[in-house]
């Protein structure tokens, strides 16, 4: 501890305000976790998931803040003038991350945001009111075939992974439709439930909280999930389709490797916890483990599987 | 329900009510530190406890800082939270002449009287209520922001158009940043910073709060006159009369932050400016209005108060939350393993039932510490010399628009747009039409562009707008509160004079 101060004075007496220390006890205090989107939606609520273990794991707390605005954006493009001593760490989110930075200028770059540790992801879903006339998935496709343009689609923002979805789904179904963005999800399924819009563009969270006032039609998994047992996967359905929300969490780019591994550790450690994985299934979520040393591999492989539907948003 | 009863007053859940208020209003009665804050930061301390207990506090931080969010608006003129707007309209003005006993005391009175409101609508009607949150689509959304623009017509006190110009500022400066719909970037001149937009609460503080100091560096009175022949009292016998003789203006305005709660996205802030505007209209003494009249604070805080219980219903009832507060609150019912629903209330009433009563308990208990806290508020306010006092806020200005997102670039926001707040109002252009103009602008904008892309889609773009019977009430609304403002009676008089 006495060397850590020594280096530490050492390093300010040099002018390196933020000085990374290799430190092997990290964290040695409290870490500020930062969410890029209002309070209330999935990311802040499997942070809030994972704080109540949090301390069980590294013996610290950790501090919740939310830096909203821009879809995500105006955090991630604040990340790197962060302390690059793992004290902040932030959520982060795909498609967002690779889709904002290829369609505009957001101040940041993928790069910039790469996840420690990717661990869950909420799979897309297609929820409709419980009294809609769309029974199963062929019901909505066949009305979007006779009437071209005439559904809608309702989902979170613009060029969000909602839209995304919309536009690939519609993309292979053959069909046209509109894309009708609001400012979240919870105001997204305001508008399903009222019956403003056809059909909600969303994720499986959102289906859970509805509960009986909605049904899935389809949601984008490898293999169906417990919370919904009679819902079909689009694969089941005919559609090579598996994508949602996958959450991650990073930290500022020149972080050490060390203290970047350590990170990706303790969110891996999180996962591994059984209470914690029954609380995300309950509410919709999909676990998912990509580890640090894996992240390189799995960023190409998302941007792969973008590539398509970004061309086609870029079209729009 | 008995036993939900029962559980809400065990000791424990009392004092936790307690403390819960207390900390809400000792926090929302601090510029720039709001509601959503507050719960945002105690939440992880309710982890640990009984998902009704943790309920409890999260509801009573709740109810206790929208209330503390008129003492900053009544002793200098800067809203706590969006949701006192209106409250500083008349409540500063009362304050300036020495009346700020009595302002605090008729806040505190209005705050319990609507919360109750609000809280009973919960208590027993939430799942045919939550209706109105469904019935309130795209296109109701884009009328019931320019119904809440109409308002500046009658706040802006015969100057019409210094107030139409300062809406229009506050339009073109709720464009800045990333828009929500179509994504595109507006205005940021290529500041990163400002993807964002223009932040509501450093805005507040901006506009309000830093020319209130400036004006208090400048001028030699004191900040508040100070009534000679006694100190500050509670006055409760005086407010219980006025709110006795305002009953009807009470429970209108609570019925309508009652009604606003429930709709989400439009909270306290438009449910204070609508009872205001309609206190204003009914009023006999409607000239009374924004030079501190009593039925201006009742209103405003009946109403915003009543939002609270209002907001939980659609957040409890649909799992779509009724406010930023509530969002929060949803959140943590996640994590307590509360599944919010319709079958919430079939299901697990038992919780839902000590929940409402703990909040019906906290607005009870925000009485006695409302009229206790805003007492002390008020004497330190009026006794501070200016020399300290100025320092004081202007550090808690500081703190409140850096805290809400710990950045540095809102403090910046606040002090440009303070300086110019300060400006404008030389030239007699007021804060609220420009504030109102960069709350109501994404709710209109996003509202209109969803309900011309639904009514394109469904090839009657006409019909969306004009054709839908809450729209057509609210536009009818809207027709209203122009023509009884005056406003175009005063465009007629220029034709008389030539």
């Amino acid at each position: 501890m006495k060397k850590v101060l020594m280096a530490a004075i050492a390093g300010l007496a040099v002018g390196f305000s933020s000085v990374a220390i290799a430190d092997d006890s990290y964290p040695s205090k409290s870490i500020t976790y930062v969410i890029p989107y209002n309070p209330g939606g999935e990311s802040d609520v499997t942070a809030r998931f994972q704080e109540q273990f949090w301390k069980d794991v590294t013996g610290q707390d950790v501090v919740i803040q939310y830096k909203p605005g821009a879809g995500g954006a105006t955090a991630w493009s604040q990340l790197g003038g962060f302390d690059a001593d793992g004290y902040t760490i932030m959520n982060v989110n795909f498609p967002h991350a690779i889709l904002q930075p290829s369609m505009k200028d957001v101040g940041y770059q993928t790069e910039d945001v790469i996840p420690a540790y990717v661990f869950h992801y909420t799979p897309d879903a297609i929820v409709v009111r419980a009294d809609s006339p769309y029974q199963t998935l062929q019901d909505l496709i066949d009305f979007a075939k006779e009437n071209p343009g005439a559904l809608t689609f309702g989902g979170s923002g613009t060029n969000s992974a909602n839209h995304l979805a919309a536009v690939r789904i519609s993309e292979m179904a053959g069909i046209k439709t509109t894309y009708v963005p609001f400012s979240g999800s919870a105001p997204s399924m305001a508008a399903v439930l009222g019956g403003q819009i056809g059909a909600g563009m969303t994720y499986t969270t959102q289906g859970v909280k509805a509960g009986d006032q909605v049904r899935v039609l389809a949601i984008a998994t490898e293999e169906r999930v417990d919370i919904f047992p009679d819902v079909p996967t689009f694969k089941e359905l005919g559609f090579d389709y598996v994508a949602g929300a996958y959450r991650g969490v990073t930290l500022p780019k020149d972080t050490p490797t060390e203290v970047r591994e350590k990170l990706s550790d303790i969110i891996g450690q999180i996962n591994a916890i059984p209470a914690f994985q029954q609380q995300m299934q309950e509410n919709g979520y999909v676990l998912v483990d990509v580890p640090s040393s894996d992240m390189e591999a799995w960023i190409e492989e998302r941007r792969a599987d973008y590539a398509a539907g970004i061309e086609i948003l870029r079209g729009n | 329900m008995l036993e939900a009863l029962l559980n809400a007053l065990s000791p424990g859940n009392l004092v936790l009510a307690l403390l819960g208020v207390i900390a809400g209003t000792m926090i929302g009665a601090l510029p720039g530190l709001s509601a959503t804050m507050a719960v945002a930061v105690l939440v992880p301390f309710t982890f640990t406890m009984e998902p009704s207990s943790g309920l409890i506090v999260l509801g009573a931080i709740y109810t206790g800082a929208i209330y503390g969010g008129a003492y900053s608006a009544i002793l200098v003129n800067t809203p706590g939270t969006p949701a006192a707007i209106a409250t500083a309209m008349d409540g500063f003005p009362m304050a300036k002449r020495g009346d700020g006993d009595l302002a605090v005391t008729l806040s505190c009175l209005g705050s319990v009287a609507g919360g109750l409101v609000g809280a009973l609508a919960l208590l027993f009607l939430a799942p045919p209520l939550s209706k109105i949150a469904l019935a309130f689509g795209p296109v109701e959304y884009f009328w019931l922001a320019i119904f809440g623009l109409s308002l500046i017509a009658t706040l802006s006190r015969g100057a019409t158009l210094l107030g139409l110009i300062g809406g229009a500022i506050g339009l073109i400066l709720s464009c800045v940043g990333s828009a929500v719909v179509g994504g595109d970037v507006r205005y940021t001149f290529g500041q990163t910073a400002l993807l964002g937009g223009i932040p509501v609460i450093p805005a507040l503080i901006g506009l309000y709060c830093v020319p209130v100091l400036i004006d208090m560096v400048i001028r030699p009175e004191a900040h508040l006159e100070q009534r000679a022949e006694r100190m500050a009292g509670f006055r409760l016998i005086e407010a219980l009369g006025l709110m006795w003789r305002s009953k009807f203006n009470v429970v209108r305005s609570a019925l309508i932050g009652t009604g606003v709660g429930i709709i989400p996205a439009a909270g306290g802030s438009v449910a204070g400016l609508v009872a205001y505007s309609e206190a204003r209209r009914s009023s006999r003494n409607s000239d009374d209005f924004g030079k501190g009249a009593h039925d201006g604070i009742i209103a405003s805080e009946a109403s915003n108060s009543a939002t609270v219980g209002g907001g939980f219903i659609p957040t409890l009832v649909l799992g779509i939350p009724g406010t930023p507060p509530d969002a929060i609150i949803l959140g943590a019912l996640l994590v307590q393993g509360i599944r919010t629903g319709p079958q919430l209330f079939t299901q697990q009433s038992d919780i839902v039932f000590t929940f409402t009563f703990g909040l019906i308990i906290a607005t009870l208990l925000m009485l006695p510490t409302g009229l206790v806290i805003g007492r002390y508020a008020y004497k330190l306010i009026v006794s501070i010399p200016k020399t300290a006092l100025v320092p004081a806020i202007a550090f808690l200005t500081f703190v409140g628009a850096y805290a809400i997102e710990a950045n540095t670039v809102h403090v910046l926001i606040m002090v440009v747009l303070g300086i110019l707040g300060w400006l404008a109002a030389r030239v007699g252009l007021e804060a609220s039409p420009i504030v109102l103009g960069l709350i109501l602008g994404p709710i209109a904008e996003a509202g209109f562009v969803q309900g011309w892309l639904i009514g394109g889609a469904q090839g009657d773009r006409l019909g969306m707008f004009f054709g839908r019977p809450i729209s057509l009430a609210i536009i009818a609304l809207t027709i209203l509160t122009l023509v009884s403002s005056g406003i175009f009676k005063r465009a007629k008089q220029p034709k008389e004079v030539a």
